[in-house]
């Protein structure tokens, strides 16, 4: 098989060919500055909010609570430094998880060495937030709250509506990194009392380096990009408009298909983890075996480690990615992993395969036979599995 | 990210295996940092490295480097195996990433602790070699975000 069989969509997604059409035009023919005054920018301007009203839509939220962004690292550091010095005075404590997006994560750290507090909550052991840790880690000075809706590693989502509900009762602002959710599962931001939600285009067959932040109206929050009055004067910077465009077109086309897309991708993620948990001896699947995006696998396993294994996957032209310490450039495995409860030489054996709705049964019977193969290669040369097989027999 | 020796000794490595009552066997690494490797020696009455097998936990420059590694010290006396270091292993192999250079010392180690294993064993001293650590583990620089 010389095709790719690309399972990495959690990383990024393939952009649909109609976006791609969509945004052409704001390439060569409609290449104006929307701040332009001449009628020839006024196509950009209008395109612009025709996508910013399709957003608002898709999540039950007001067209100027819509900020375009460079993607949902950008959206994160936003929420999350901007709320923490717009709202400094009442208190300086911030909660969010130990499965964040480094996104998140390193934003805090960097708020912490600027003299914030923050408590990161523990997991269980697929990766739900602990509900009552978070009511008894808020405080009179807890600022904000940011949880992840779905987590970019295993899958697990999260009680969002919960959570919302919880900071909605105590007073403290709720931010949530949609980046893996949203257009995967409804989502509506007052229904789950959300204030602050971050996405990125490019997780759902929209263009790279276009993402928003929802900002509920009455938040105070200050630009984050210093610049031009771009976006009601809170974010500076001529605005990408094709890819605002093509965001736009891929939420239009992301919510009209979600559910029949969800359902297909449920199916070949369940075929997936019953044939792979089946057949292959000393594996176990990480995250919530239900509450799990539709189209998140995430296995670990034992007595091997997981670039080889995507290196041998490769040879098979099979994307997937891992969580092991060679993948993240440190000599620690994946955080959400260790958080989990996973011994370190576990994670090390962790393969993410993503999929998308464009895989099939097929693919997926190929892949579990060439992971059947690369497993048994790995584990014959593994000295971990030797020094178990070994003390098993005696 | 690998040169292509690196990716040969990856996809096809040598000397994967066990030898049954080897002259020397060494274990180092960590699973806990993602690699461990195992060789074996089998050294004959002239001191010299008739076979050599290995086992290895890891990414695919642990495996390489393993393999390359054993590779090197084939056919040699144990004191001319004392010349494979991490640097002549990273440079037959053409190059590794700069984040991968510790498995390089690792196969070294793993060398080393075989050929301590045998000369314990056999009340000999070979010149140059200590006792080898029973882990390697680098402390990641701490990034400035």
């Amino acid at each position: 098989m010389n095709q790719v069989i690309y399972l990495d969509n959690a990383a990024t997604t393939r952009t649909r060919p109609e976006v791609a059409d969509a945004m052409m035009p704001f390439f060569t023919e409609h290449y104006g500055n929307p701040s332009s005054v001449y009628e020839f920018a006024a196509p950009c301007k209008q395109a612009i909010a025709r996508s910013r009203e399709t957003i608002a839509k898709s999540l039950g939220a007001k067209a100027n609570e819509i900020y375009f962004t460079a993607g949902g690292t950008e959206s994160d550091n936003w929420a999350i430094k901007a709320a923490a010095e717009a709202y400094q005075a009442k208190g300086k404590h911030i909660i969010t998880s130990k499965i964040e997006h480094h996104a998140v994560l390193h934003t805090c750290e960097y708020l912490e060495k600027l003299g914030f507090e923050v408590t990161y909550l523990d997991v269980d052991e697929n990766g739900v937030v602990k509900i009552e840790e978070l009511k008894k880690a808020i405080r009179p000075d807890t600022i904000l709250i940011s949880i992840m809706f779905a987590n970019n590693e295993i899958g697990t989502i999260e009680p969002i509506k919960e959570i919302g509900e919880i900071a909605r009762e105590r007073g403290v602002l709720f931010h949530t990194d949609a980046v893996q959710a949203y257009c995967h599962i409804p989502i509506n931001v007052d229904e789950y009392h959300i204030d602050m939600l971050s996405a990125s285009g490019h997780k759902l067959n929209g263009p790279k380096g276009i993402g928003f932040l929802y900002i509920r109206t009455g938040l105070k929050l200050r630009s984050f990009v210093h610049g031009g009055a771009q976006e009601r004067k809170r974010r500076g910077g001529t605005e990408n408009v094709p890819g605002i465009v093509g965001l736009g077109k891929a939420v239009e086309l992301a919510v009209a298909t979600m559910d029949e897309r969800a359902g297909k991708e449920r199916e070949l993620r369940d075929y997936l983890i019953g044939r792979v948990t089946a057949e292959v001896p000393f594996v176990r699947l990480n995250g919530h075996r239900t509450c799990r995006l539709a189209n998140n696998t995430n296995f670990a396993f034992q007595f091997i480690e997981g670039e080889s294994m995507l290196i041998m996957l490769d040879m098979n032209g099979i994307c997937g990615s891992s969580g092991s310490a060679c993948t993240s450039g440190s000599l620690d495995p994946s955080h959400v992993l260790l958080a989990i409860g996973l011994p370190h030489e576990i994670a090390h054996g962790s393969l993410r395969l993503t999929l998308s709705e464009e895989n099939t049964k097929e693919e997926m019977d190929y892949v579990v036979e060439k992971i059947k193969e690369v497993v048994d290669r790995l584990r014959s040369m593994s000295p971990l599995y030797e020094d178990f097989m070994k003390n098993n027999q005696a | 990210m690998y040169t292509e020796k690196v990716m040969d000794h990856f996809q096809n490595p040598r000397n994967v295996g066990e030898i049954e009552n080897a002259s020397g066997t060494g274990t180092v690494g960590n699973a806990k940092c993602g690699d461990i490797m195992r060789i074996y020696l089998d050294i004959d009455e002239n001191q010299v490295i008739r076979d050599v097998k290995f086992k290895t936990f890891g990414c695919g420059a642990a495996v390489a480097t393993s393999s390359m590694a054993t590779e090197m010290v084939k056919g040699k006396t144990v004191q001319e195996a004392m010349e494979v270091t991490n640097k002549a292993v990273m440079e037959a192999l053409d190059g590794l990433p700069p984040v991968k250079v510790h498995c390089s010392l690792l196969a070294e180690e793993a060398i080393h602790a075989a050929l301590w294993d045998y000369a314990e064993k056999n009340g000999i001293t070979i010149e140059g070699l200590e006792k080898p650590k029973s882990d390697i583990s680098e402390h990641d620089e701490d990034e400035e975000y």
